[in-house]
């Protein structure tokens, strides 16, 4: 008589036992490595919130868009991340970004008439240099990076504006004339590309996600369970579909507008190349190794100086990219510029995105998140006729939630036994 | 030359000694005016666990640091397999195969273990870091040296147990091929368990053939793991000798005294 009750029993054990699993697996995704379990809620949160107040917000015109919006807070908060990972900051990238954009307006407007291909990594260059110099301070004269980069702050400041009065009487600012730097923001893919570039990109890190499953178990590792990696494929692709369907729909009253526009794919190839530069190769381990312990680095024989100057490279060169988009966007570049806001507003992406501020934990995609988030608030508050104080206010609310959040998770980490 | 003819002749035991590994001759340090090291005769036998005891102050870490670059002495000479070098750099020691283990460790806590086992010599392939040949690797020396209790080797080293780090700390001087680990109080900050768990390890490494220099202050430790005795007191090597010529009661007189009336003192190989 006992038998089909100890084979109940041993069910509901056995249910159980996945039960647990399941729920550590999902705790492992809220809180794990990747981090942005709490924060893509959030987001959700806010996107039902500004739908429901105002059905324009999910209208495929304004989330075009919000992600053109967010290109620049995102930009600058990969360039930020570089050096946030070592526990350093770059408080002058707003206007360092100016300035790349400034040398390739300049360079490429009518007066001067050099083509794009030389003046826009000019552009670029220039920002490089900046960051470079701001480097080479900090290290050699073991300076914080926070200082140097405020005196910069100011300093580019005054270079942008004398880079822009240089060139006659321009009322203070100079419109883009080149069609390229125009179309790095205001361009767009043709419906088919964009299907090309998502079903690229989609297949691709699909590929990548299921290839490295594989091999670690064909190594006799342990991979995280398959359905979750198939869960996050499938997820992948549904969101490239909805993006390309929003991407290619009109979204002009008037004429037809459709397409992906460039400043996404840029993005992700910055996100790209950051992110393989991060987890693939030594520089990027290096630098994490920096930012969490850095005696233990220079110990294990990490030349600490070379590679903290490599983090200020990548910083520059993704600024330089930020710029050249920034003033795409602006059709010029104004010395009205609000260099300082935008370095803010960067960090913030970093760290809403869950980048730490004290250094050694971050990736690349916070960036992306946190800049999203950002763009959210604004575009969303200003649809639902929010005025600029409050826009600032909750922004900043947001940001501190953000902070906390760093220092709780830095405490529990530290203390946690797991 | 007579400085040089009492350093290496006294002992009597010449360059050629394929039974210690190390071999200290006549090591003095000094600071300015202060001697924190006053001719020292040490010998580091291969597989076995030398424990270097004696009071706070009494030259210890001045010594290990002579071995390991950080300090070159001022005078004396430093055998390594019957050659003389001059580490004049932990680089240079560690190229020789002498790792020193610090207490804090020097741990990245936002990186995992084999992150961590690999930090400054990563495996690549085709520029990339070969993750799975770094973890596989990993794993077979923990289960090597009998590290069971880490859960997994992916795990951030910032939420191991002080006992776990030191054992990760060990076990990457181990894998940089090093025949001899220098430990720095290894168990100073541990609780019981992990004291015995790390105790344990240090055994493992000397069966592995692999000198190991205790710096202790726990003579429970020391009576526990080591094969030889080397007590220092201020700035002298007082006594030196297998663990069986001393007892607790010996050892701690020396350490506070400089002498013991029970033990010979000497300062070189008594045996």
């Amino acid at each position: 008589m006992s038998t089909p009750l100890e084979a109940h029993s041993a069910e509901q054990v056995g249910d159980s036992a996945v039960s647990v699993s399941l729920l550590r697996q999902i705790r492992r995704l809220w809180q794990g490595d990747s981090g942005l379990g709490p924060i893509l809620i959030g987001l959700l949160v806010l996107i039902i919130y500004f739908e429901v107040r105002t059905s324009v917000f999910l209208s495929a015109g304004n989330i075009t868009n919000l992600f053109i919006q967010a290109t620049i807070y995102i930009l600058l908060g990969m360039a930020e991340i570089w050096l946030l990972l070592m526990g350093d900051i770059d408080l002058s990238i707003g206007y360092s970004a100016g300035i790349g954009g400034a040398v390739a307006v300049i360079l490429t407007s009518t007066q001067h008439n050099w083509s794009w291909f030389t003046a826009l990594p000019l552009g670029v260059l220039a920002c490089v240099l900046i960051s470079v110099a701001w480097g080479t301070i900090v290290i050699r004269l073991r300076l914080p990076s926070f200082i140097v980069t405020l005196a910069g702050q100011i300093g580019l400041l005054g270079v942008l504006l004398y880079l822009i009065n240089s060139q006659g009487n321009t009322g203070g600012s100079l419109p883009v004339q080149e069609k390229v730097l125009y179309d790095l923001v205001n361009g767009n893919l043709s419906p088919l590309t964009t299907w090309v570039v998502i079903v690229v990109s989609v297949v691709l890190l699909g590929w990548l996600i299921l290839r490295s499953d594989q091999r670690r178990r064909s190594a006799g590792l342990e991979a995280k369970p398959m359905w979750l990696s198939f869960a996050k494929v499938i997820a992948l692709a549904v969101a490239g579909v909805l993006l390309a369907v929003i991407f290619n729909t009109n979204r002009s009253s008037f004429t037809y507008l459709n397409g992906m526009p460039f400043a996404i794919p840029i993005d992700l190839g910055v996100l790209a190349v950051g992110t393989f530069i991060l987890t693939k190769t030594r520089a990027g381990r290096y630098i994490y190794a920096i930012g969490g312990n850095v005696e233990a680095a220079r110990r294990a024989g990490i030349n600490v100086n070379r590679y903290r100057l490599l983090a200020f490279v990548f910083s520059g060169f993704t600024t330089g990219i930020a710029g050249l988009l920034y003033v795409s966007r602006l059709n010029g570049i104004s010395t009205g510029i609000e260099g300082g806001t935008y370095v803010l507003y960067a960090v913030a992406a970093g760290v809403i995105g869950g980048t730490s501020l004290f250094g050694g934990r971050g990736k690349m995609m916070h960036a992306v998140v946190g800049g999203l988030v950002i763009a959210t608030i604004y575009n969303g508050m200003a649809l639902i006729n929010v005025s600029a104080s409050g826009l600032y206010m909750v922004t900043a609310l947001v940001l501190l939630a953000a902070v906390v959040m760093d220092a709780i998770t830095r405490r529990s980490n530290a203390s946690s036994t797991n | 030359m007579p400085e040089a003819e009492h350093t290496t002749g006294g002992s009597g035991v010449g360059v050629v000694d394929q039974e210690n590994l190390l071999i200290l001759r006549g090591i003095a340090k000094s600071f300015g005016p202060v001697q924190a090291l006053k001719r020292v005769d040490l010998d580091v036998p291969a597989a076995q666990v030398t424990a270097l005891i004696g009071d706070n102050g009494a030259g210890k870490s001045v010594l290990v640091k002579t071995i390991s670059g950080i300090y070159p002495p001022s005078a004396g000479q430093i055998f390594w397999k019957g050659r003389e070098v001059h580490p004049h750099a932990p680089r240079d020691s560690s190229e020789l195969g002498i790792a020193t283990v610090y207490q804090d460790l020097a741990l990245c806590d936002n990186l995992d273990i084999v992150q961590n086992m690999y930090l400054g010599r990563e495996e690549t392939r085709f520029a990339q870091l070969d993750e799975i040949k770094m973890e596989l690797a990993t794993k077979e020396l923990l289960k090597d040296l009998a590290v069971s209790t880490v859960k997994s080797v992916r795990q951030l080293v910032g939420s191991l147990s002080g006992g776990q780090r030191q054992a990760i700390a060990v076990a990457r001087a181990v894998m940089r091929d090093s025949e001899m680990v220098i430990m720095d109080e290894p168990t100073a900050a541990l609780g019981v368990s992990q004291t015995a768990q790390v105790l344990e390890l240090v055994r493992t490494l000397a069966s592995r053939g692999i000198a190991v220099i205790l710096i202790s202050h726990n003579l429970n430790d020391v009576f526990k793991v080591a094969d030889r005795i080397a007590v220092m007191h201020l700035g002298t090597l007082v006594s030196q000798g297998p663990i069986g010529n001393y007892d607790v009661a010996s050892a701690v007189e020396m350490i506070t005294t400089g002498a013991s009336s029970r033990v010979p003192s000497s300062t070189h190989r008594d045996d």
